[in-house]
């Protein structure tokens, strides 16, 4: 473990106090074709909310290609020859079980067994692996890291990244240059040379979709922002924002921090936390590899039973349940949860959501009634509206998984 | 007014200092429907919250000097908005370091994780945990502030129930947060700073509260809950809490004044108390330096414990016992402070010329050792040769404290003693002591010097002899773990009643302390209240 | 290396440290019919209770003066029975002042040297010793986990604040009050003499890293106390052959009872399967089982060397880092070739406690320089000459004087190896303005620093009390959260160390008190 400290010391004058917020290596681009100006911080970086609409950079992704700049979210390196077992100490599932050039999605607890984050493990080589994480957490990285051969640094800045997302994106990426992308399998990474500039290519991504991410140096970003719109264009390629990604994952099933769940490490009231078993990641957790974080606290969730479950919903009606309150009455006497994410689901015509249930009405099939406030033009209606706990995702194409994709 | 003895003059309530908290008690308990009279020893109102013109077209908040810990319940229901307070938030703070750097305060989130990142990335990102740590702790104390603390040694079935109400409380933190809070209770600062940060100039930038207005250094035990006292202000979604009042400090205090004189409450200032008149053991009045007596039923007291128990009360109608324990109750003075006029805003070469930090709170210091080692000087009885500072210049945000274009500045020093080891304070030891202070400002500014049009320099010994504090204590009692809760001031009489039937006190020598938060004012008046059986 | 082949392969115990604590759970727990298996690194039993020869012919110990072991423990292991013979109790002590007018700590001593405390003094004294007599089920039973329904923590609160409320009104208010307060300012309040105020202080900060004015040093005068009552009224005591001698006594009992006791055993790791102890590995390569380990080492060693983190989560891990252990006691030991003498003292109070902490303001700047990693040039002593009270431990007609300094810290910033003569000559000047000629006396010595003290006993930071006793590494938090009870989170896995509540010295308490627990969880 690197015990100095870990500062980064700018001999420059700082000047974030007049620009708090960072940009991404295609920043210049992605303000060209910002039609809104809509931005939104992310992880300390300005990214775009909305290109255009929201519907159309949705469609993107669902029916051709969709960019999105992924640079932001925070990475780690982790290596030295105690990476591996570092890391399976640290997640609930086995990172042993990790081959070279693939990548795993993973949860982490604390002591109590509640998730601190989720985020994905990448193993770039046979002691080294980047750790993508939602949040900034060095801190609790470190801690975790005592009495462990393994050195940990965040390299958000020296990768940029794009989402490359949709039926057509492996045809795209084919154009731009990444010879033999399509013979990645989900969760598999490779190392191509795309004219020159060096890339990293993972079948990865947050739309539940066919799709990759690519990682680069930053110094590259724009040529591959240019050449890969250029390629695409008779492909309906499009930049999307964050609005539309959204939309993209709870209809994947996707959980969002700070909206299906808060991290143990940042809450202030008790209880308000949640466990994996909570959140309906049972097969992310792997009891029989030894100790890691939050084992014990979790053995003993499970033998008690979860108390609430984080599940998938099917409401009655069109109109988004944001927020709304759950009730295992159509009265609202008894409140039983709420939503925690909810949409009209273009591509399913169904009215989705995810939620936060009570024991035993999370049960699949279980009927409860959300309390839906309807803004009528500023007449606020209240309806409560029968709602089915359905299995997710609630879109999962089969293109997702089928290597080599097809082009279309 | 009531100067003639007689029944028609008789007051309900006699208040003895005109203090923030004596002004809120009397506020409450007038609004009750008891005929109350403030008296005030100064020819003004607020005692160490004031505004004072010392010098020509410019106001001091020459005590106090932020609004950070005034419970907003207490300015709602006291209507303190309508009679002319009006809190300003600041921004940001900064600690300049001697080698040129320095470690800004943003509001801005990130731009407070990339300011922290310049000395250290891991602190930068431990500071969400250390935020939330306090928060948490905060949320488990606030609403203790507006309650009588219980008497642990008493079977009476309010003390069992308060006792029983924190007992829940804590146990709904659940049980590893009871454990942080036992020990947030009684560790050090620096023990406590250091399970966060590793960079020296992080750690002493948040050690600065924990000693501020304390004779403790940051290494100290204790010093962590000083820290979290400072923080309770800021902890609610009121926003707006923590600030400047509009026209300093003295602001508070007159709107208070007015809120009191419109539910047709009495103040006489220049009245000094020489003495609470106690007969047949209880108090019945007071009677002032020229010898007038006055009448009430009931006496509370605003002053300090050992200033109501020993100077204006007698030995022979309080028991022995009690007498001896105030004598032991530690009142300590440990800051002084400067009030500088200045002829316009001085640069710091440490911040960047365009940083909005400088409109927050200011510091020197490098790190703890240097906090610790001015502490030291104090144990050693002569104020800090390199002392810790907190500057601001509330003029750059509150257009009516100097003319346009001109500032004033408000600095807080730690530590500076009562007593000096080489005997009494003098005119220039006094000015030796502003000295060392201005001298240790100009090294980071170096037009600050040749800014200054006056400035002020109080001592403890002058901040005892003009606002009346035993010597100098800001909080009326230092803060430490046998002072607090049912402890302070004195074990038994920690509800406010003095062992004299009658007689109240509501100062900050009560629970839940010092800071211009209003809560022992609040606290006493409703033990009276309910004394009288006006309130449940 | 070591005789690993007496070794079963199969105990019901295995103790880690035969230190005292050590080998009193051992012998506990081998009283109770258990097999147990005691493994210490050293060549020799005993810790930092043991008795070593320093200079050829002179032998001294550690820790030098036995005062806060309860004899009921003492009597429940049958330790006389074992060959625990006291030198001398009841031993006087001595606050040496500069100028000859040295002051004896006894009633009639302070009444002849302070009339203004005469009365109050003994008062005092009394007051402080019945509060600490209330503190008994604190510091002398198990601390309660905090936030549980268990009938058994709740019972132990209660019987707590019974024990407190007992004292009265009066005094409950008055131990509410001070027991977070610091010793300087409460001598202030109650004593006169400044060299007396200077000496309680001394007892008051002894083995802890706070000066007298740090709030929570009448908590750990209150903790010595309330040890000191319970030690049958020997007062301070000396053991024939040294402390060693009383860990001989201990080895010896436990062995009685069926213990067995192994050193040149160091432990490589404590063994762990299926999330729960399955026994140790010894440095030696012998792996020994058995479900039940405790260990008397400090908390940082157990836990992030002899377990390892990988078996705890990180939140644990965290604090056992944090948990503080910043030893700042010295030892000094002088073999001399005659009885000291020293000026204004009267030989018979060198049979006695040598007390230098003449003023509180001496002992607070002593304390002001480990803050900044220095010792401090003018330090407070506890000097002893056990020789006078036990010739065995040394040649006929020769002595040795043992000295425990305070204030020179673990964590010197010009690191000890270049600054130990300095230091020894300092401290021997110091000496020499007490005792004149003592130099010309000396035929050999030894220094031991912080960092020789946790070279030569394991313990992390070199600390008296392995986790330095302050109100936040107290009682249900000591050493940290989760680890208070002496089980762990891992099962099979106990502390019976000092850093466990409620702390150090030469007690036992840790030891009898872990061997409760673990009779209590595995029956």
């Amino acid at each position: 473990m690197n015990s100095n400290p870990t500062s980064m010391a700018s001999s420059a004058m700082p000047n974030h106090y007049r620009q708090p917020l960072l940009q991404t290596p295609f920043h210049n681009r992605a303000r060209a074709l910002s039609q809104h100006d809509s931005f939104v911080a992310w992880a300390g970086y300005t990214t775009v909310d909305v290109f255009t609409t929201p519907e159309q950079e949705y469609f993107s992704v669902r029916n051709a290609t969709g960019v999105f700049d992924l640079t932001p979210m925070v990475k780690y390196r982790v290596v030295g020859a105690g990476a591996a077992a570092y890391l399976n100490h640290l997640v609930t599932r086995d990172v042993s079980k990790l081959k070279l050039h693939r990548v795993m999605y993973v949860v982490w607890c604390n002591d109590d067994g509640h998730i601190i984050d989720d985020g994905t493990i990448f193993r770039l080589g046979e002691d080294e692996y980047w750790l993508c994480t939602a949040e900034r957490q060095i801190d609790w990285l470190l801690d975790a890291a005592i009495g462990y051969d393994v050195e940990i640094a965040e390299v958000t800045a020296e990768v940029a990244a794009l989402a490359v997302q949709g039926p057509t994106s492996c045809w795209v990426l084919k154009q731009f240059g990444l010879v033999g992308v399509e013979l990645l399998k989900p969760f598999e990474l490779g190392y191509f040379n795309a004219n020159g500039i060096e890339i990293m290519a993972s079948r990865t991504g947050f739309t539940g979709d066919l799709g990759y991410e690519i990682w680069m140096a930053p110094e590259d970003a724009e040529t591959v922002w240019d050449r890969l719109m250029e390629v695409g264009r008779t492909r309906g390629i499009r930049a999307i924002g964050s609005q539309a990604l959204n939309a993209l994952r709870i209809e994947a099933g996707f959980l969002m921090p700070h909206y299906d769940f808060i991290s143990s490490e940042s809450t202030i009231r008790l209880g308000r936390d949640r466990s994996p078993l909570e959140l309906g990641f049972d097969w992310l957790i792997d009891f029989k590899k030894g100790h890691f974080n939050g084992r014990r606290a979790l053995m003993a969730e499970q033998a008690s039973g979860v108390k609430r479950r984080l599940v998938g919903l099917d409401i009655a009606g069109n109109k988004a349940a944001h927020s709304a309150l759950l009730y295992s009455d159509k009265a609202g006497q008894n409140e039983v949860g709420n939503v925690t994410s909810a949409m009209w689901s273009p591509t399913c015509k169904r009215n989705i959501a995810l939620a936060i249930v009570n024991a035993p009405h999370f049960a699949m099939g279980a009927t409860v009634w959300a309390e839906i406030y309807l803004n009528r033009e500023l007449v606020w209606e209240r309806r409560m509206v029968q709602a089915k706990v359905v299995e997710k995702p609630f879109f999962a194409p089969e293109r997702r998984r089928v290597t080599p994709p097809a082009d279309r | 007014m009531a100067t003639v003895n007689g029944k028609s003059d008789k007051y309900d309530a006699i208040v003895v200092g005109a203090g923030h908290n004596g002004l809120v008690a009397a506020c409450y308990m007038q609004r009750a429907g008891l005929n109350v009279l403030v008296l005030e020893r100064n020819d003004y109102i607020g005692g160490a919250a004031v505004s004072r013109s010392l010098y020509p077209e410019f106001t001091y908040s020459n005590c106090s000097y932020v609004c950070s810990l005034l419970r907003p319940e207490i300015m709602r229901e006291l209507e303190l908005p309508k009679f002319g307070l009006q809190i300003i938030p600041y921004e940001g703070g900064c600690t300049m370091m001697q080698d040129g750097n320095h470690l800004a305060l943003y509001d801005n989130h990130d731009a407070l994780r990339r300011e922290i990142s310049r000395h250290s990335k891991r602190d930068a990102e431990a500071y969400d945990r250390y935020a939330r740590d306090v928060m948490r702790q905060c949320k488990f104390i606030k609403p203790l502030l507006l309650r009588e603390p219980p008497d642990p040694t008493s079977f009476k079935p309010r003390d069992i129930q308060e006792l029983l109400y924190i007992g829940k409380r804590f146990h709904g933190m659940g049980e590893a947060r009871m454990y942080d809070t036992i020990r947030f209770w009684t560790m050090s600062a620096a023990d406590f700073l250091d399970e966060y940060f590793e960079s020296e100039i992080v750690k002493a930038h948040f050690a600065g509260s924990s000693i501020i207005g304390t004779a403790l250094g940051p290494r100290s035990p204790g010093t962590a809950y000083v820290l979290l006292h400072h923080y309770m202000g800021d902890i609610d979604d009121t926003v707006g809490a923590w600030g400047f009042a509009r026209g300093g400090m003295g602001a508070v205090s007159n709107s208070l004044g007015a809120s009191f004189q419109a539910s047709g409450g009495t103040i006489r200032s220049a009245a000094p108390v020489k003495q609470v008149l106690v007969r047949n053991e209880r108090a019945v009045g007071v009677m002032l330096d020229n010898g007038e007596e006055i009448y009430g039923s009931t006496v509370m007291s605003n002053l300090d414990v050992k200033r109501t128990f020993l100077e204006t009360m007698q030995a022979k109608d309080l028991p022995a016992e009690f007498v001896t324990q105030v004598q032991k109750f530690k009142i300590r003075g440990s800051s002084g402070k400067l009030n500088i006029a200045l002829d316009g805003l001085p640069t710091f070469t440490a911040i960047p010329k365009d940083s909005p930090c400088i409109r927050g709170d200011l510091h020197i210091t490098d790190s703890l050792d240097m906090m610790e080692r001015a502490y030291d000087d104090w144990k050693a009885g002569r104020w800090s040769q390199a002392p810790y500072v907190d500057m601001l210049l509330p003029s750059q945000i509150d257009p009516t404290m100097a003319p346009n274009g001109k500032h004033y500045m408000s600095v807080f020093v730690q530590y500076c003693p009562y007593k000096l080891a080489d005997g009494p304070w003098t005119p220039e030891k006094r000015k030796a002591f502003g000295d060392t202070v201005i001298d240790a400002i100009a090294r980071q500014s170096p037009d600050f010097k040749s800014l200054i049009l006056h400035a002020e320099i109080r001592t403890p010994w002058d901040i005892e002899r003009e606002v009346g504090l035993s010597e100098g204590n800001i909080f009326q009692g230092e803060l430490t773990m046998d002072q607090l809760l049912f402890n302070r001031p004195i074990p038994g009489y920690a509800q406010y009643r003095a062992p004299v039937k009658g007689m109240y006190m509501c100062g900050s020598s009560t629970h839940p302390g010092g800071g211009v938060m209003g809560a022992p004012g609040h606290n006493a008046a409703r033990a009276l209240l309910r004394d009288l059986k006006k309130v449940a | 290396m070591a005789a690993n082949s007496n070794l079963k392969t199969n105990y019901d115990c295995i103790i880690i440290g035969a230190g005292h604590n050590g080998l009193i759970c051992a012998a506990y727990l081998a009283k109770a019919g258990k097999q147990v298996l005691v493994v210490e690194a050293a060549a020799d039993i005993g810790g930092a209770a043991a008795t070593h020869e320093f200079v050829p012919n002179f032998k001294v110990s550690s820790a030098h003066l036995l005062h806060l072991m309860p004899q009921s423990l003492i009597s429940e292991l049958g330790l006389e029975k074992h060959g625990l013979r006291l030198a001398a109790q009841e031993l006087a002590s001595t606050a040496l002042s500069a100028d000859g007018k040295h002051l004896n700590l006894s009633a009639s001593g302070v009444a002849a040297q302070s009339p203004a405390d005469a009365a109050s003094y003994p008062v005092f004294m009394a007051r402080m010793r019945r509060l600490a007599g209330s503190l008994s089920t604190l510091f002398g039973a198990t601390a309660p986990r905090l936030g549980t329904t268990a009938w058994s923590d709740r019972f132990a609160f209660l019987k707590l604040g019974w024990q407190i409320r007992r004292l009265g009104k009066k005094d409950m208010r008055e131990l509410l009050r001070i027991i977070g307060m610091n010793v300087y300012d409460l001598l202030e309040d109650e004593i006169h003499s400044p060299a007396l105020k200077g000496a309680l202080a001394f007892d008051a900060t002894l083995g802890a890293n706070l000066g007298p004015r740090a709030p929570g040093t009448v908590l750990t005068w209150l903790y010595r106390l309330t040890h000191e009552s319970a030690n049958g009224g020997k007062g301070l005591s000396q053991v024939v052959g040294g402390m060693g001698g009383l860990t001989a006594a201990l080895a010896n009992a436990a062995r009685g009872f069926g213990a067995q006791i192994e050193t040149h055993s160091p432990v490589a790791r404590v063994l762990v399967a299926n999330d729960r102890v399955s026994g140790i590995a010894l440095q030696s390569g012998h792996t020994v089982v058995a479900p039940i380990v405790i260990s008397s080492a400090d908390p940082k060693t157990t836990f992030l060397k002899l377990l390892g983190p990988e078996h705890l989560d990180t939140g644990f891990v965290r604090k056992v880092h944090h948990s503080r252990a910043r030893g700042v006691v010295a030892k000094l030991h002088l073999a001399l070739n005659k009885l000291p003498s020293f000026t204004g003292l009267a030989p018979d109070a060198l049979s006695g406690r040598l007390v230098i902490s003449p003023t509180l303001d001496y002992l607070e700047r002593a304390f002001d320089q480990p803050k900044y990693g220095a010792y401090s040039p003018a330090p407070a002593m506890e000097i002893t000459i056990p020789t006078v009270n036990d010739p065995s431990l040394a040649p006929a007609g020769q002595h040795v004087l043992s000295a425990i300094i305070e204030c020179a810290p673990r964590d010197l910033r010009q690191g000890w190896e270049n600054a130990r003569e300095a230091y020894l000559t300092e401290l021997l000047a110091q000496l020499e303005t007490y005792a004149p000629g003592l130099k010309d006396s000396i035929v050999g010595s030894e220094l031991m620093t912080p960092v020789d003290i946790e070279t030569r006993y394991g313990n992390q930071g070199g600390h008296w009390h392995h986790t330095e006793l302050a109100f936040d590494q107290f009682y249900f938090v000591r050493p940290v959260p989760g680890a208070a009870q002496y089980s762990t989170p891992v099962s099979g896995l106990y502390l019976c160390g000092a850093g466990a509540h409620p702390g150090g010295g030469v007690a036992g308490v840790v030891g009898r008190l872990a061997a409760q627990a673990v009779l209590a969880k595995a029956g």
